[in-house]
Protein backbone atom coordinates (compact mmCIF):
# COMPACT_ATOMS: atom_id res chain seq x y z
CA UNK A 1 0.00 0.00 0.00
CA UNK A 2 1.09 3.36 -0.67
CA UNK A 3 0.98 6.56 1.69
CA UNK A 4 0.70 10.32 -0.30
CA UNK A 5 1.82 13.26 1.82
CA UNK A 6 -0.38 15.78 0.25
CA UNK A 7 0.55 19.48 0.61
CA UNK A 8 -2.67 21.88 0.76
CA UNK A 9 -3.96 25.05 -0.54
CA UNK A 10 -6.78 27.25 0.44
CA UNK A 11 -8.28 25.71 -2.70
CA UNK A 12 -7.37 22.12 -1.85
CA UNK A 13 -4.15 19.56 -2.43
CA UNK A 14 -1.95 21.62 -4.11
CA UNK A 15 -1.42 20.69 -7.57
CA UNK A 16 1.96 18.47 -7.69
CA UNK A 17 0.47 16.80 -4.54
CA UNK A 18 -2.56 16.19 -7.04
CA UNK A 19 0.21 14.91 -9.87
CA UNK A 20 1.74 12.73 -6.83
CA UNK A 21 -1.45 11.08 -5.97
CA UNK A 22 -1.82 10.26 -9.86
CA UNK A 23 1.62 9.09 -10.06
CA UNK A 24 1.30 6.50 -7.36
CA UNK A 25 -2.00 4.94 -8.93
CA UNK A 26 0.34 2.65 -11.62
CA UNK A 27 1.82 0.76 -8.48
CA UNK A 28 -1.58 -0.62 -8.19
CA UNK A 29 -2.36 -0.79 -4.54
CA UNK A 30 -4.70 0.98 -2.39
CA UNK A 31 -3.49 4.57 -1.38
CA UNK A 32 -3.48 6.85 1.51
CA UNK A 33 -3.46 10.43 1.95
CA UNK A 34 -1.79 12.37 5.04
CA UNK A 35 -2.77 15.65 5.52
CA UNK A 36 -0.93 17.96 8.52
CA UNK A 37 -2.84 20.81 10.17
CA UNK A 38 -6.03 22.18 8.77
CA UNK A 39 -8.53 20.71 6.25
CA UNK A 40 -9.65 22.71 3.48
CA UNK A 41 -12.84 22.67 2.50
CA UNK A 42 -13.38 19.99 -0.06
CA UNK A 43 -10.50 18.59 0.39
CA UNK A 44 -12.34 15.15 1.26
CA UNK A 45 -14.29 15.32 -1.71
CA UNK A 46 -11.03 16.03 -3.92
CA UNK A 47 -9.10 13.16 -2.44
CA UNK A 48 -12.28 10.43 -2.98
CA UNK A 49 -12.14 11.51 -6.77
CA UNK A 50 -8.26 10.49 -6.62
CA UNK A 51 -9.70 7.19 -5.79
CA UNK A 52 -7.67 7.92 -2.03
CA UNK A 53 -9.11 5.09 0.06
CA UNK A 54 -8.47 6.98 3.58
CA UNK A 55 -7.40 10.53 4.37
CA UNK A 56 -5.20 10.12 7.86
CA UNK A 57 -4.91 13.66 9.94
CA UNK A 58 -2.70 14.83 12.12
CA UNK A 59 -2.77 18.17 14.00
CA UNK A 60 -2.85 19.23 17.02
CA UNK A 61 0.32 22.07 18.76
CA UNK A 62 2.93 20.15 17.51
CA UNK A 63 1.58 21.06 13.86
CA UNK A 64 0.58 24.52 14.23
CA UNK A 65 4.30 25.87 12.90
CA UNK A 66 5.75 23.55 10.34
CA UNK A 67 8.83 21.13 11.95
CA UNK A 68 10.12 19.21 9.37
CA UNK A 69 10.91 16.54 11.84
CA UNK A 70 7.52 17.02 13.41
CA UNK A 71 6.08 16.27 10.01
CA UNK A 72 8.41 13.21 8.92
CA UNK A 73 6.78 11.91 12.30
CA UNK A 74 3.20 11.87 11.13
CA UNK A 75 4.41 10.66 7.91
CA UNK A 76 6.02 7.83 9.91
CA UNK A 77 3.38 7.08 12.55
CA UNK A 78 0.34 7.00 8.87
CA UNK A 79 3.25 4.89 7.06
CA UNK A 80 2.99 1.74 10.23
CA UNK A 81 -1.07 2.62 11.25
CA UNK A 82 -2.02 1.64 7.12
CA UNK A 83 1.37 -0.45 6.74
CA UNK A 84 2.53 1.53 3.84
CA UNK A 85 5.32 -0.14 2.03
CA UNK A 86 5.60 3.13 -0.62
CA UNK A 87 5.71 6.69 0.91
CA UNK A 88 5.75 9.75 -1.52
CA UNK A 89 5.64 13.07 -1.57
CA UNK A 90 5.64 15.68 -4.52
CA UNK A 91 9.09 17.19 -4.72
CA UNK A 92 8.73 20.12 -3.57
CA UNK A 93 11.13 22.00 -0.83
CA UNK A 94 8.52 21.06 2.05
CA UNK A 95 8.29 17.31 0.55
CA UNK A 96 11.91 17.06 0.03
CA UNK A 97 12.81 17.74 3.21
CA UNK A 98 10.09 15.85 5.20
CA UNK A 99 11.02 12.60 2.72
CA UNK A 100 14.45 13.26 3.70
CA UNK A 101 13.64 13.11 7.42
CA UNK A 102 11.52 10.20 6.83
CA UNK A 103 14.00 8.69 5.19
CA UNK A 104 16.76 8.63 8.18
CA UNK A 105 14.02 7.98 10.88
CA UNK A 106 13.57 5.04 8.85
CA UNK A 107 17.02 4.33 8.32
CA UNK A 108 16.30 3.93 4.66
CA UNK A 109 17.37 5.20 1.24
CA UNK A 110 15.42 7.84 -0.19
CA UNK A 111 15.12 8.50 -4.00
CA UNK A 112 14.42 12.59 -5.12
CA UNK A 113 12.24 13.45 -8.02
CA UNK A 114 11.32 10.23 -9.45
CA UNK A 115 9.33 10.19 -12.72
CA UNK A 116 8.68 6.67 -13.44
CA UNK A 117 8.74 3.52 -11.57
CA UNK A 118 10.47 1.08 -14.02
CA UNK A 119 10.11 -2.38 -11.76
CA UNK A 120 8.72 -3.72 -8.90
CA UNK A 121 10.24 -6.30 -6.56
CA UNK A 122 12.54 -4.55 -5.22
CA UNK A 123 11.20 -1.17 -6.40
CA UNK A 124 13.36 0.12 -9.51
CA UNK A 125 13.04 4.22 -10.74
CA UNK A 126 14.06 6.39 -12.58
CA UNK A 127 14.82 9.92 -11.20
CA UNK A 128 16.15 13.42 -12.87
CA UNK A 129 19.94 14.05 -11.63
CA UNK A 130 21.63 17.21 -13.58
CA UNK A 131 18.51 19.24 -12.85
CA UNK A 132 16.38 17.08 -15.00
CA UNK A 133 18.65 16.95 -17.60
CA UNK A 134 19.41 13.37 -17.10
CA UNK A 135 17.80 10.73 -15.71
CA UNK A 136 19.02 8.23 -13.27
CA UNK A 137 17.64 4.47 -12.94
CA UNK A 138 17.53 3.72 -9.31
CA UNK A 139 17.31 0.49 -7.24
CA UNK A 140 15.36 1.43 -4.03
CA UNK A 141 16.18 -1.66 -2.11
CA UNK A 142 14.50 -1.58 1.61
CA UNK A 143 11.58 -2.55 3.44
CA UNK A 144 9.76 1.00 2.69
CA UNK A 145 10.81 2.64 -0.37
CA UNK A 146 11.23 6.82 0.32
CA UNK A 147 9.87 9.00 -2.78
CA UNK A 148 9.50 12.29 -3.87
CA UNK A 149 7.63 12.71 -7.62
CA UNK A 150 9.59 15.38 -9.71
CA UNK A 151 7.54 18.28 -11.02
CA UNK A 152 4.88 17.36 -13.81
CA UNK A 153 6.48 13.96 -13.86
CA UNK A 154 2.56 13.06 -15.08
CA UNK A 155 -0.32 15.45 -15.11
CA UNK A 156 -3.20 15.52 -12.37
CA UNK A 157 -5.79 13.66 -13.46
CA UNK A 158 -8.79 12.17 -11.01
CA UNK A 159 -9.15 8.35 -11.18
CA UNK A 160 -12.08 6.95 -13.16
CA UNK A 161 -14.18 5.90 -10.44
CA UNK A 162 -14.37 8.43 -7.12
CA UNK A 163 -14.15 6.79 -3.57
CA UNK A 164 -15.78 7.93 -0.56
CA UNK A 165 -12.48 8.51 1.38
CA UNK A 166 -12.28 7.44 4.73
CA UNK A 167 -11.18 9.92 7.45
CA UNK A 168 -8.78 9.07 10.35
CA UNK A 169 -7.26 11.31 13.07
CA UNK A 170 -3.75 10.27 13.35
CA UNK A 171 -2.15 10.01 16.69
CA UNK A 172 1.48 11.18 16.17
CA UNK A 173 4.26 10.75 18.83
CA UNK A 174 6.26 14.59 18.31
CA UNK A 175 9.13 14.80 21.17
CA UNK A 176 11.08 18.05 21.72
CA UNK A 177 13.51 16.94 19.67
CA UNK A 178 11.51 16.73 16.39
CA UNK A 179 9.93 20.69 17.36
CA UNK A 180 14.21 21.86 17.61
CA UNK A 181 14.34 23.56 13.75
CA UNK A 182 10.62 24.86 13.72
CA UNK A 183 9.33 28.20 12.26
CA UNK A 184 9.07 30.80 14.74
CA UNK A 185 7.53 33.33 12.74
CA UNK A 186 6.90 34.05 9.02
CA UNK A 187 7.23 37.46 7.48
CA UNK A 188 4.27 37.97 4.93
CA UNK A 189 5.68 41.24 3.65
CA UNK A 190 8.38 39.06 1.33
CA UNK A 191 6.60 36.95 -0.35
CA UNK A 192 8.17 34.39 -3.11
CA UNK A 193 8.06 36.70 -6.11
CA UNK A 194 8.93 33.93 -8.25
CA UNK A 195 5.12 32.80 -8.34
CA UNK A 196 4.07 35.16 -11.10
CA UNK A 197 7.08 33.87 -13.22
CA UNK A 198 6.43 30.44 -12.81
CA UNK A 199 2.30 30.51 -13.66
CA UNK A 200 3.05 33.67 -16.53
CA UNK A 201 1.80 32.44 -19.91
CA UNK A 202 4.25 34.78 -21.49
CA UNK A 203 7.93 34.68 -20.11
CA UNK A 204 10.31 37.21 -21.81
CA UNK A 205 14.15 35.90 -21.29
CA UNK A 206 17.53 38.00 -20.59
CA UNK A 207 20.73 36.75 -20.29
CA UNK A 208 24.39 38.19 -20.83
CA UNK A 209 22.96 39.65 -23.99
CA UNK A 210 20.86 42.27 -22.22
CA UNK A 211 24.44 44.12 -21.90
CA UNK A 212 24.35 45.63 -17.86
CA UNK A 213 21.34 46.57 -15.63
CA UNK A 214 20.43 49.25 -17.76
CA UNK A 215 19.66 46.57 -20.84
CA UNK A 216 16.47 45.64 -19.44
CA UNK A 217 14.04 48.76 -20.44
CA UNK A 218 13.32 47.32 -23.60
CA UNK A 219 12.39 43.73 -22.48
CA UNK A 220 10.43 44.81 -19.49
CA UNK A 221 8.23 46.87 -22.01
CA UNK A 222 7.91 43.93 -24.16
CA UNK A 223 6.72 41.64 -20.50
CA UNK A 224 4.19 44.85 -20.58
CA UNK A 225 3.04 44.65 -23.95
CA UNK A 226 2.29 40.98 -23.48
CA UNK A 227 1.17 40.91 -20.21
CA UNK A 228 3.93 38.08 -18.97
CA UNK A 229 6.99 37.80 -16.50
CA UNK A 230 10.68 38.59 -16.42
CA UNK A 231 12.95 35.27 -16.45
CA UNK A 232 16.84 36.08 -16.49
CA UNK A 233 20.21 33.72 -16.64
CA UNK A 234 22.15 33.24 -13.94
CA UNK A 235 24.77 35.51 -15.60
CA UNK A 236 22.09 38.30 -14.86
CA UNK A 237 21.78 37.53 -11.26
CA UNK A 238 24.94 36.82 -10.29
CA UNK A 239 26.64 40.40 -12.03
CA UNK A 240 23.70 41.70 -9.42
CA UNK A 241 21.67 42.82 -12.96
CA UNK A 242 18.26 41.84 -11.96
CA UNK A 243 17.12 40.01 -8.19
CA UNK A 244 17.51 36.15 -7.84
CA UNK A 245 13.65 35.33 -7.75
CA UNK A 246 13.62 36.19 -11.77
CA UNK A 247 16.21 33.61 -12.27
CA UNK A 248 15.33 30.67 -14.49
CA UNK A 249 16.79 27.19 -14.28
CA UNK A 250 18.37 24.15 -12.24
CA UNK A 251 19.31 26.89 -8.88
CA UNK A 252 16.33 29.11 -10.04
CA UNK A 253 12.58 28.75 -11.14
CA UNK A 254 11.12 25.84 -13.16
CA UNK A 255 8.66 27.66 -15.49
CA UNK A 256 6.24 25.91 -17.97
CA UNK A 257 4.48 28.92 -20.16
CA UNK A 258 2.84 28.97 -23.58
CA UNK A 259 5.74 31.12 -24.91
CA UNK A 260 9.32 31.36 -23.57
CA UNK A 261 11.05 34.22 -25.31
CA UNK A 262 14.91 33.94 -24.67
CA UNK A 263 16.71 36.93 -25.63
CA UNK A 264 20.61 36.94 -25.77
CA UNK A 265 20.35 33.79 -23.67
CA UNK A 266 22.93 30.65 -24.69
CA UNK A 267 21.15 28.03 -23.40
CA UNK A 268 23.09 26.23 -20.86
CA UNK A 269 22.16 23.08 -19.69
CA UNK A 270 21.23 24.26 -16.50
CA UNK A 271 18.97 27.08 -17.98
CA UNK A 272 17.42 24.92 -20.21
CA UNK A 273 16.77 22.98 -17.11
CA UNK A 274 13.99 25.29 -16.07
CA UNK A 275 12.76 26.23 -19.51
CA UNK A 276 12.68 23.06 -21.24
CA UNK A 277 8.76 22.76 -20.12
CA UNK A 278 7.98 25.85 -22.40
CA UNK A 279 5.52 25.00 -25.00
CA UNK A 280 6.99 27.17 -27.67
CA UNK A 281 9.81 28.69 -27.42
CA UNK A 282 11.27 31.59 -29.98
CA UNK A 283 14.78 32.40 -29.06
CA UNK A 284 16.55 36.04 -30.32
CA UNK A 285 20.55 35.95 -30.26
CA UNK A 286 22.95 36.92 -32.36
CA UNK A 287 25.03 33.36 -32.71
CA UNK A 288 22.51 30.87 -34.59
CA UNK A 289 24.95 28.47 -33.03
CA UNK A 290 23.90 28.62 -29.40
CA UNK A 291 22.20 26.03 -28.07
CA UNK A 292 18.94 28.05 -27.27
CA UNK A 293 18.47 28.74 -31.24
CA UNK A 294 19.46 25.11 -32.31
CA UNK A 295 16.53 23.80 -29.18
CA UNK A 296 14.40 26.36 -29.72
CA UNK A 297 11.45 25.82 -31.97
CA UNK A 298 11.66 29.76 -33.80
CA UNK A 299 14.54 32.20 -33.53
CA UNK A 300 15.48 35.74 -35.11
CA UNK A 301 19.14 36.12 -35.28
CA UNK A 302 20.50 39.31 -34.46
CA UNK A 303 21.03 41.89 -31.93
CA UNK A 304 18.08 42.21 -29.31
CA UNK A 305 18.72 45.51 -28.17
CA UNK A 306 17.62 46.41 -32.16
CA UNK A 307 15.11 43.38 -32.29
CA UNK A 308 13.75 43.77 -28.96
CA UNK A 309 12.54 47.32 -29.55
CA UNK A 310 11.17 47.06 -33.46
CA UNK A 311 8.77 43.70 -32.11
CA UNK A 312 7.67 46.53 -29.43
CA UNK A 313 6.66 48.82 -31.80
CA UNK A 314 5.27 46.31 -34.26
CA UNK A 315 3.03 45.46 -31.29
CA UNK A 316 1.97 48.87 -30.12
CA UNK A 317 1.66 49.65 -33.82
CA UNK A 318 -0.58 46.68 -34.90
CA UNK A 319 -2.82 47.79 -31.86
CA UNK A 320 -3.33 51.06 -32.24
CA UNK B 1 33.01 32.71 18.83
CA UNK B 2 31.40 30.15 15.95
CA UNK B 3 32.83 27.41 14.09
CA UNK B 4 31.57 26.64 10.81
CA UNK B 5 31.64 23.62 9.01
CA UNK B 6 30.82 23.79 4.99
CA UNK B 7 30.34 20.87 2.69
CA UNK B 8 30.80 20.81 -0.70
CA UNK B 9 31.16 18.52 -3.86
CA UNK B 10 32.99 19.02 -7.47
CA UNK B 11 30.90 18.53 -9.62
CA UNK B 12 31.27 18.91 -13.71
CA UNK B 13 30.59 22.23 -15.33
CA UNK B 14 28.30 21.25 -18.24
CA UNK B 15 27.86 23.10 -21.11
CA UNK B 16 25.10 22.48 -23.41
CA UNK B 17 25.33 19.29 -23.71
CA UNK B 18 26.15 16.08 -21.50
CA UNK B 19 27.67 12.77 -23.08
CA UNK B 20 27.98 9.71 -20.67
CA UNK B 21 30.71 7.54 -20.49
CA UNK B 22 30.63 4.25 -22.60
CA UNK B 23 28.87 2.01 -19.44
CA UNK B 24 26.75 4.87 -18.90
CA UNK B 25 27.19 5.17 -15.16
CA UNK B 26 28.43 8.14 -15.01
CA UNK B 27 28.85 11.88 -17.12
CA UNK B 28 31.99 11.85 -19.71
CA UNK B 29 33.84 14.89 -17.40
CA UNK B 30 37.01 14.32 -19.79
CA UNK B 31 36.54 17.50 -21.53
CA UNK B 32 35.04 19.25 -18.91
CA UNK B 33 35.95 22.21 -16.34
CA UNK B 34 34.12 21.48 -12.68
CA UNK B 35 32.93 23.48 -10.42
CA UNK B 36 30.17 23.03 -7.27
CA UNK B 37 27.11 24.08 -7.42
CA UNK B 38 25.92 27.74 -6.59
CA UNK B 39 23.86 26.57 -3.62
CA UNK B 40 27.44 25.54 -2.37
CA UNK B 41 29.02 28.87 -3.14
CA UNK B 42 26.39 30.41 -0.95
CA UNK B 43 27.02 28.30 1.49
CA UNK B 44 30.33 28.85 1.34
CA UNK B 45 29.73 33.16 1.74
CA UNK B 46 27.16 32.07 4.74
CA UNK B 47 30.02 30.44 6.09
CA UNK B 48 33.01 33.27 5.94
CA UNK B 49 30.45 35.87 7.25
CA UNK B 50 29.43 34.41 10.25
CA UNK B 51 32.71 32.94 11.46
CA UNK B 52 34.07 36.91 10.55
CA UNK B 53 31.37 38.22 12.22
CA UNK B 54 31.35 36.33 15.37
CA UNK B 55 35.47 35.65 15.36
CA UNK B 56 35.12 32.11 14.50
CA UNK B 57 36.99 29.92 11.55
CA UNK B 58 35.00 28.83 8.68
CA UNK B 59 36.61 25.10 7.18
CA UNK B 60 35.98 23.62 4.04
CA UNK B 61 35.14 19.82 3.45
CA UNK B 62 35.11 17.57 0.48
CA UNK B 63 34.46 14.08 -0.08
CA UNK B 64 35.84 13.07 -3.57
CA UNK B 65 39.21 12.75 -5.34
CA UNK B 66 42.63 14.19 -4.92
CA UNK B 67 40.96 16.38 -8.13
CA UNK B 68 38.48 18.46 -5.46
CA UNK B 69 41.30 19.90 -3.95
CA UNK B 70 40.37 22.81 -7.04
CA UNK B 71 37.55 23.42 -5.56
CA UNK B 72 38.93 23.22 -2.02
CA UNK B 73 41.09 26.33 -2.65
CA UNK B 74 38.57 27.83 -4.43
CA UNK B 75 36.74 28.36 -1.09
CA UNK B 76 40.05 28.70 0.69
CA UNK B 77 40.85 31.84 -1.30
CA UNK B 78 37.84 33.50 -0.59
CA UNK B 79 38.18 33.37 3.51
CA UNK B 80 37.64 29.69 4.44
CA UNK B 81 40.83 29.39 6.98
CA UNK B 82 40.87 25.12 6.91
CA UNK B 83 40.50 22.69 5.10
CA UNK B 84 39.49 18.84 5.18
CA UNK B 85 39.82 16.32 2.55
CA UNK B 86 37.96 12.98 2.13
CA UNK B 87 39.59 11.47 -0.15
CA UNK B 88 37.71 8.78 -1.87
CA UNK B 89 35.99 7.62 -5.27
CA UNK B 90 32.76 9.73 -4.77
CA UNK B 91 30.79 7.92 -7.25
CA UNK B 92 30.64 5.13 -5.06
CA UNK B 93 29.13 6.91 -2.14
CA UNK B 94 25.50 7.38 -1.80
CA UNK B 95 24.11 10.55 0.17
CA UNK B 96 23.56 8.29 3.48
CA UNK B 97 27.54 6.77 2.98
CA UNK B 98 28.80 10.89 2.39
CA UNK B 99 26.44 11.74 5.43
CA UNK B 100 27.73 8.97 7.85
CA UNK B 101 31.49 9.64 6.37
CA UNK B 102 31.56 13.52 7.17
CA UNK B 103 29.82 13.17 10.26
CA UNK B 104 32.77 10.28 11.51
CA UNK B 105 34.88 13.35 10.42
CA UNK B 106 33.11 16.45 12.97
CA UNK B 107 33.11 13.60 15.76
CA UNK B 108 36.84 13.03 15.28
CA UNK B 109 37.44 16.77 14.88
CA UNK B 110 34.95 16.99 18.24
CA UNK B 111 37.36 14.74 20.52
CA UNK B 112 40.47 16.73 19.16
CA UNK B 113 38.61 19.37 21.01
CA UNK B 114 37.15 21.13 17.12
CA UNK B 115 33.26 21.53 17.82
CA UNK B 116 31.76 22.83 14.69
CA UNK B 117 28.85 24.97 16.21
CA UNK B 118 26.90 25.29 12.59
CA UNK B 119 27.82 23.01 9.46
CA UNK B 120 26.52 24.20 6.08
CA UNK B 121 25.68 22.48 3.31
CA UNK B 122 24.01 22.87 -0.31
CA UNK B 123 20.32 22.09 -0.30
CA UNK B 124 20.69 19.72 -3.44
CA UNK B 125 24.24 18.79 -4.60
CA UNK B 126 24.72 19.79 -8.75
CA UNK B 127 25.13 16.43 -10.26
CA UNK B 128 23.21 13.47 -8.18
CA UNK B 129 20.90 16.06 -6.53
CA UNK B 130 19.94 13.80 -3.34
CA UNK B 131 18.25 16.34 -1.36
CA UNK B 132 19.32 14.56 1.40
CA UNK B 133 23.06 14.49 2.97
CA UNK B 134 21.90 17.64 5.18
CA UNK B 135 19.89 16.24 6.77
CA UNK B 136 20.93 12.32 6.93
CA UNK B 137 24.51 14.54 8.71
CA UNK B 138 22.15 16.19 11.04
CA UNK B 139 20.82 13.19 11.98
CA UNK B 140 23.84 11.28 12.06
CA UNK B 141 25.13 13.71 15.25
CA UNK B 142 21.79 14.00 16.49
CA UNK B 143 21.33 17.60 15.37
CA UNK B 144 18.70 20.26 14.49
CA UNK B 145 18.53 20.46 10.82
CA UNK B 146 16.89 23.43 8.82
CA UNK B 147 16.59 22.71 4.90
CA UNK B 148 16.66 25.72 1.93
CA UNK B 149 17.56 28.66 3.86
CA UNK B 150 19.01 31.51 2.16
CA UNK B 151 20.58 33.47 5.13
CA UNK B 152 21.64 32.92 8.53
CA UNK B 153 22.68 34.84 11.09
CA UNK B 154 24.28 33.58 14.57
CA UNK B 155 23.65 35.46 17.88
CA UNK B 156 25.12 33.97 20.68
CA UNK B 157 24.27 30.13 20.99
CA UNK B 158 21.34 30.60 18.50
CA UNK B 159 21.13 30.69 15.10
CA UNK B 160 18.72 32.62 13.12
CA UNK B 161 17.79 31.27 9.09
CA UNK B 162 15.40 32.84 6.81
CA UNK B 163 14.00 30.49 4.09
CA UNK B 164 11.99 31.50 1.58
CA UNK B 165 8.18 30.09 1.49
CA UNK B 166 5.24 29.87 -0.61
CA UNK B 167 3.55 32.98 1.75
CA UNK B 168 6.56 34.71 2.74
CA UNK B 169 9.68 34.39 4.64
CA UNK B 170 9.84 31.84 7.14
CA UNK B 171 12.01 32.85 10.15
CA UNK B 172 13.64 30.08 11.98
CA UNK B 173 15.60 30.31 15.33
CA UNK B 174 17.63 27.42 16.45
CA UNK B 175 20.26 26.35 18.97
CA UNK B 176 24.00 25.67 18.06
CA UNK B 177 25.14 22.98 17.53
CA UNK B 178 22.75 22.98 14.48
CA UNK B 179 23.23 22.15 10.33
CA UNK B 180 21.38 24.00 7.68
CA UNK B 181 21.31 23.69 3.91
CA UNK B 182 21.60 26.91 1.87
CA UNK B 183 19.56 27.77 -1.17
CA UNK B 184 21.01 30.06 -3.81
CA UNK B 185 19.51 33.75 -3.21
CA UNK B 186 20.16 35.50 0.00
CA UNK B 187 24.02 36.49 -1.05
CA UNK B 188 26.25 37.00 -3.67
CA UNK B 189 29.37 34.77 -3.06
CA UNK B 190 32.50 36.89 -3.66
CA UNK B 191 34.94 36.00 -6.00
CA UNK B 192 38.66 35.74 -4.95
CA UNK B 193 41.20 37.37 -5.35
CA UNK B 194 45.00 37.34 -6.22
CA UNK B 195 45.99 38.06 -2.67
CA UNK B 196 43.28 35.46 -1.63
CA UNK B 197 44.89 32.67 -3.88
CA UNK B 198 47.93 32.94 -2.53
CA UNK B 199 47.26 32.50 0.89
CA UNK B 200 44.71 29.84 -0.02
CA UNK B 201 48.17 27.98 -1.42
CA UNK B 202 49.57 28.31 2.09
CA UNK B 203 46.37 26.54 3.54
CA UNK B 204 47.60 23.01 4.43
CA UNK B 205 44.34 20.55 3.94
CA UNK B 206 44.02 18.23 6.24
CA UNK B 207 43.66 14.88 4.34
CA UNK B 208 42.11 11.62 5.80
CA UNK B 209 40.64 8.23 4.18
CA UNK B 210 36.58 7.62 4.74
CA UNK B 211 36.30 5.80 8.09
CA UNK B 212 33.11 4.11 6.77
CA UNK B 213 33.24 1.49 3.89
CA UNK B 214 29.98 2.66 1.35
CA UNK B 215 26.74 1.04 0.61
CA UNK B 216 26.51 2.54 -2.40
CA UNK B 217 24.35 5.46 -4.49
CA UNK B 218 22.19 2.30 -5.79
CA UNK B 219 22.61 3.26 -9.07
CA UNK B 220 21.42 1.27 -11.86
CA UNK B 221 22.64 3.55 -15.02
CA UNK B 222 22.21 6.92 -16.13
CA UNK B 223 19.94 8.01 -19.19
CA UNK B 224 20.06 10.74 -21.72
CA UNK B 225 16.81 11.79 -23.09
CA UNK B 226 17.01 11.37 -27.18
CA UNK B 227 19.02 14.20 -29.09
CA UNK B 228 16.24 15.81 -31.15
CA UNK B 229 17.33 17.05 -34.24
CA UNK B 230 17.29 20.70 -34.60
CA UNK B 231 13.70 21.70 -35.63
CA UNK B 232 14.44 25.34 -35.30
CA UNK B 233 12.40 27.85 -37.85
CA UNK B 234 14.39 30.87 -38.63
CA UNK B 235 11.89 33.60 -38.78
CA UNK B 236 14.58 36.41 -40.34
CA UNK B 237 17.33 38.32 -39.31
CA UNK B 238 17.48 41.28 -37.36
CA UNK B 239 14.89 43.82 -36.57
CA UNK B 240 13.16 43.50 -40.00
CA UNK B 241 11.99 40.18 -38.32
CA UNK B 242 9.24 41.75 -36.30
CA UNK B 243 6.56 41.70 -38.40
CA UNK B 244 6.80 37.85 -38.63
CA UNK B 245 7.46 37.65 -34.61
CA UNK B 246 3.92 39.23 -33.92
CA UNK B 247 2.11 37.28 -36.92
CA UNK B 248 3.76 34.27 -35.03
CA UNK B 249 2.73 35.71 -31.42
CA UNK B 250 -0.70 36.24 -32.91
CA UNK B 251 -1.13 32.89 -34.18
CA UNK B 252 -0.30 31.39 -31.00
CA UNK B 253 -3.12 33.80 -28.90
CA UNK B 254 -0.79 35.20 -26.73
CA UNK B 255 -1.03 38.83 -28.29
CA UNK B 256 -4.65 40.08 -29.54
C1 LIG C 1 25.26 23.71 -10.92
C2 LIG C 1 24.94 24.88 -11.76
C3 LIG C 1 23.66 25.44 -11.69
C4 LIG C 1 23.33 26.51 -12.51
N1 LIG C 1 22.06 27.01 -12.44
C5 LIG C 1 21.68 27.93 -13.35
C6 LIG C 1 20.33 28.43 -13.39
O1 LIG C 1 19.51 28.10 -12.53
N2 LIG C 1 19.99 29.30 -14.36
C7 LIG C 1 20.88 29.74 -15.31
O2 LIG C 1 20.49 30.51 -16.18
N3 LIG C 1 22.16 29.32 -15.25
C8 LIG C 1 22.58 28.44 -14.31
N4 LIG C 1 23.88 28.06 -14.28
C9 LIG C 1 24.86 28.77 -15.16
C10 LIG C 1 24.89 28.27 -16.59
O3 LIG C 1 25.83 27.22 -16.67
C11 LIG C 1 25.34 29.38 -17.56
O4 LIG C 1 26.56 29.90 -17.15
C12 LIG C 1 24.34 30.54 -17.71
O5 LIG C 1 23.02 30.04 -17.90
C13 LIG C 1 24.73 31.40 -18.88
O6 LIG C 1 23.96 32.58 -18.90
P1 LIG C 1 23.74 33.38 -20.29
O7 LIG C 1 23.12 32.49 -21.29
O8 LIG C 1 23.03 34.63 -19.93
O9 LIG C 1 25.22 33.81 -20.68
P2 LIG C 1 26.16 33.29 -21.84
O10 LIG C 1 26.33 31.82 -21.78
O11 LIG C 1 27.36 34.14 -21.79
O12 LIG C 1 25.35 33.58 -23.16
C14 LIG C 1 25.03 34.83 -23.67
C15 LIG C 1 24.32 34.62 -25.00
O13 LIG C 1 23.86 35.87 -25.47
C16 LIG C 1 24.22 36.04 -26.84
N5 LIG C 1 24.35 37.48 -27.04
C17 LIG C 1 25.31 38.31 -26.56
N6 LIG C 1 25.07 39.59 -26.91
C18 LIG C 1 23.91 39.57 -27.64
C19 LIG C 1 23.12 40.59 -28.27
N7 LIG C 1 23.47 41.88 -28.24
N8 LIG C 1 21.99 40.20 -28.90
C20 LIG C 1 21.61 38.90 -28.94
N9 LIG C 1 22.33 37.90 -28.36
C21 LIG C 1 23.45 38.25 -27.70
C22 LIG C 1 25.48 35.24 -27.02
O14 LIG C 1 25.63 34.83 -28.37
C23 LIG C 1 25.21 34.05 -26.10
O15 LIG C 1 24.51 33.03 -26.78
C24 LIG C 1 24.28 27.03 -13.42
C25 LIG C 1 25.55 26.49 -13.46
C26 LIG C 1 25.89 25.44 -12.63
C27 LIG C 1 27.27 24.87 -12.71
N1 LIG D 1 30.95 14.30 -1.80
C1 LIG D 1 30.56 15.36 -1.06
N2 LIG D 1 31.47 16.08 -0.36
C2 LIG D 1 31.08 17.15 0.40
N3 LIG D 1 29.82 17.55 0.49
C3 LIG D 1 28.87 16.86 -0.18
C4 LIG D 1 29.18 15.74 -0.98
N4 LIG D 1 28.04 15.29 -1.53
C5 LIG D 1 27.05 16.10 -1.09
N5 LIG D 1 27.56 17.05 -0.28
C6 LIG D 1 26.84 18.17 0.36
O1 LIG D 1 25.49 17.81 0.54
C7 LIG D 1 24.64 18.69 -0.20
C8 LIG D 1 23.41 17.95 -0.65
O2 LIG D 1 23.76 16.88 -1.49
P1 LIG D 1 22.70 15.80 -2.01
O3 LIG D 1 21.92 15.34 -0.82
O4 LIG D 1 23.55 14.71 -2.61
O5 LIG D 1 21.84 16.49 -3.01
C9 LIG D 1 25.52 19.25 -1.30
O6 LIG D 1 25.04 20.47 -1.77
C10 LIG D 1 26.85 19.38 -0.57
O7 LIG D 1 26.88 20.56 0.23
Amino acid sequence: MTLVLVETDASGAIEVSQEALTFVRDLGSPVHALVVGDVPAGLVDQLGEYGVESMLHADGPAFTAYAAAAWAAAVVAAASTSGDEVVVAAGTPRGSEVMAHVACRLDVPMAANVVSIDGTGPLQVSRQVLGGSALEELRLDAATAVLTVAGHACEAEPSATSVSTKVEELDVPVVDADLRARVTRTEAGDPDESGALKSARVVVGAGRGAGGPDGFGDLLEMVELLGGALGVSRVVTSLGWRPHNEQVGQTGSRISPDVYIPCGISGAIQHWAGCSSAKTILAINNDADAPMVTKAHYAVIGDMHEIVPAINAELRRRRA
Amino acid sequence: MADILVCIKRVPDLGGEISLTPDSMSVDTSRLGHTVSPHEECAVELAIQAAKASDGEATVLSLGSADSLEQIRDALAVGCTGAVLVEAEAERFGPADVAAAIAAVVRAHEQEGRTYDLILLGNDAADTGDFQVGIRLAYALGRPVVAGVSTIEVVGDRVIARATAAEGTDIFEVDLPAVMTVMEGGVEPRYPSIPGRMKAKRVAVETVAPSISPAGPGRVRLKLPPVQPSQVQILGHGPEAASAVVDLLESLGVSR
